[in-house]
């Protein structure tokens, strides 16, 4: 589970995000949703210390094998044992088991599916040829183009890299910046189940943004809905499909 | 006579032999820019340095081959200090900042050399001969020491493509170069991993440098390093400098060319060649004539 709370993050002037609090919850997927501008991509920066955060903190739920930094869990309201990721360096919030595909998918075009794959398992420590029967499993075009360098897979092809370079690494969070982006509605249906299979089987926490509300909603268990960085709405995702206001003011799905 | 004896293969030895050091002051150099985008000229004065202490260490009853270790070692040390303390408030600034610190410590270094150990070459003495072989009644232009000076070259060059290619080091190597903030997001320390390229690339100039101090011709002065720095940056650009193999491919060119205008061409045409080289492939290919740079996307 990971818990945003009251955060805020400007570029000088500029207010990116105001004072956002949610909770993700484990096994389910929470959309973040908005249009261009809103704050979406932000907030998954910041929650990976891309982004610093000028007030508000978030929290990571971890178990009592990772050592906690005790001062952040009388701040915690919502858990008993987490850690504050704010301040930690992104390398070491990845290494707590926070996946992060960004957007762009930022798959290394000039190395192979192979070598993306193998460094994704790098810093988690697990067992790669474990891990690449897995991910192999699950996107079999990938065990076929193993050895083809990342810049001759189509954007399907790499969004699925992406996805299974952060998943080699056993992550306990995935944050996917956009995964819909630039792909056709039946490859990003696919897409989109299998992050549901996975967030159930895996018991994943998933932050999905989406400026593509339809697709999110479909396997979203909750929604957080952003305009110009602050929460307009957060609640299941049935409700906020149902929500009138929210479909036409801010996710621009108008039935015609 | 035979043809290793003839004046094309002597040209060809004498221009290999300096060619592999030029070729490996430039890979020092492309280590550096790849992962920091920092031109650093300092990377011959580090070596110098490094090599004084060595030598330093070994007139104290070591023999050639601690020499070279030790400073190896001062190599690595001065790479890793010189990039957390003076190269790493640089990333983020603008390139002139790095360049006036860069050449700052250049001026530093052979400063505090002179200082400490004097102007006076300095020769380490190595166990290889340098007089050059004999074949069949006739003189060839290679030396034990030139093949000494060849081949761990070559080692070293073949050591870090190596390190590069085939481990999971040079995996992260690579990709904190080519895409730092995705490194970062799947947990690759990239800060640390900046200080060990610094480090590879200091001692691998440092191998330069002690074949060089332990060459009679020169010897070892706190400026010995900066012609051949010159023509090891000349190479680094010509190669491109995105491209290890273009930078060890360039440096053997200059050396070789510069050799045979030594012998063909007029006197003193050889010493500003490599300059003209550098124009006319910049000419050709901005880029460098290895580089496959093109604007990427990540």
């Amino acid at each position: 589970m990971i818990s945003v709370s009251h955060l805020s993050v400007s570029f000088g002037a500029v207010h990116a995000l105001t004072d956002v609090s949610f909770d993700a919850a484990n096994g389910r997927i929470t959309a973040i949703l908005g249009a261009n501008g809103a704050g979406k991509t932000t907030l998954l920066r910041t929650i990976t210390g891309l982004e610093e955060a000028t007030s508000g903190d978030v929290f990571l739920e971890t178990d009592s094998t990772i050592s906690l930094r005790t001062e952040n869990q009388e701040k915690g309201e919502t858990f008993l044992q987490g850690t504050s990721l704010l301040g930690k360096r992104t390398e070491d919030i990845a290494r707590l088991g926070v996946g992060h595909v960004p957007e762009g998918r930022g798959v290394i075009a000039e190395f192979t599916v192979l070598e993306n794959l193998r460094l994704g398992s790098l810093a988690a420590k697990v067992n790669f040829q474990e891990g690449l029967a897995e991910q192999f499993e699950l996107f079999p075009v990938l065990g076929e183009r193993r050895h083809q360098h990342a810049a001759t897979l189509s954007g399907g092809e790499r969004q699925m890299l992406a996805m299974a370079r952060a998943l080699i690494a056993k992550p306990k969070v995935l944050l996917l910046d956009e995964p819909s982006l630039g792909l056709a509605p039946l490859v990003t249906a696919e897409m989109m189940a299998t992050i549901s299979e996975l967030c159930a089987k895996q018991n994943l926490t998933v932050l999905l943004v989406e400026q593509n509300a339809k697709s999110a909603l479909k396997v979203a268990h909750q929604a957080v809905v952003l305009h110009l960085g602050k929460v307009v709405a957060s609640a299941s995702a049935q409700e906020v499909a149902n929500d009138e206001r929210l479909r036409q003011y801010y996710l621009g799905l108008v039935e015609q | 006579m035979t043809w290793l004896s003839s004046g094309f293969m002597s040209d060809v030895f004498l221009g290999v032999t300096n060619g592999v050091l030029y070729g490996l002051i430039a890979l020092s150099l492309v280590i550096v820019w790849r992962s920091t985008s920092i031109l650093n000229f300092a990377q011959g004065a580090m070596a110098m340095f490094a090599a004084y202490l060595g030598m330093t260490l070994s007139s104290h009853g070591l023999n050639f081959w601690a020499c070279f270790a030790i400073a190896i070692g001062a190599g690595f040390a001065l790479g890793g200090l010189t990039e957390r303390v003076l190269v790493r408030p640089l990333y983020k600034r603008p390139e002139i900042n790095s360049i006036v610190v860069m050449v700052g410590f250049l001026g530093v270094l052979e400063s505090a050399a002179a200082a400490i150990w004097s102007t006076a070459p300095r020769t380490l003495e190595s166990p290889f001969s340098q007089v050059y072989f004999e074949h069949h009644n006739s003189t060839i232009s290679l030396s034990p020491f030139a093949v000494f000076q060849i081949v761990s070259a070559l080692v070293i060059m073949t050591a870090v493509g190596a390190i590069f290619r085939y481990t999971n080091l040079g995996l992260q190597l690579r990709a904190a170069a080519l895409a730092p903030e995705v490194a970062r997001l799947l947990g690759v320390r990239v800060n640390r991993l900046l200080t060990f390229g610094w480090m590879l690339s200091s001692a691998a100039g440092v191998v330069a440098a002690v074949v060089i101090s332990s060459s009679g011709s020169t010897g070892l002065t706190p400026t010995v390093m900066d012609g051949f720095f010159v023509f090891g940056f000349i190479a680094a650009a010509v190669g491109g400098l995105e491209s290890p193999i273009g930078a060890v491919v360039a440096g053997l060119m200059i050396g070789l060319v510069q050799q045979f205008l030594q012998d063909y061409a007029p006197s003193g045409v050889s010493s500003f060649a490599p300059v003209i080289i550098l124009v006319v492939a910049l000419m050709i290919r901005p880029q460098g004539l290895f580089s496959t740079m093109k604007a990427r996307r990540v």
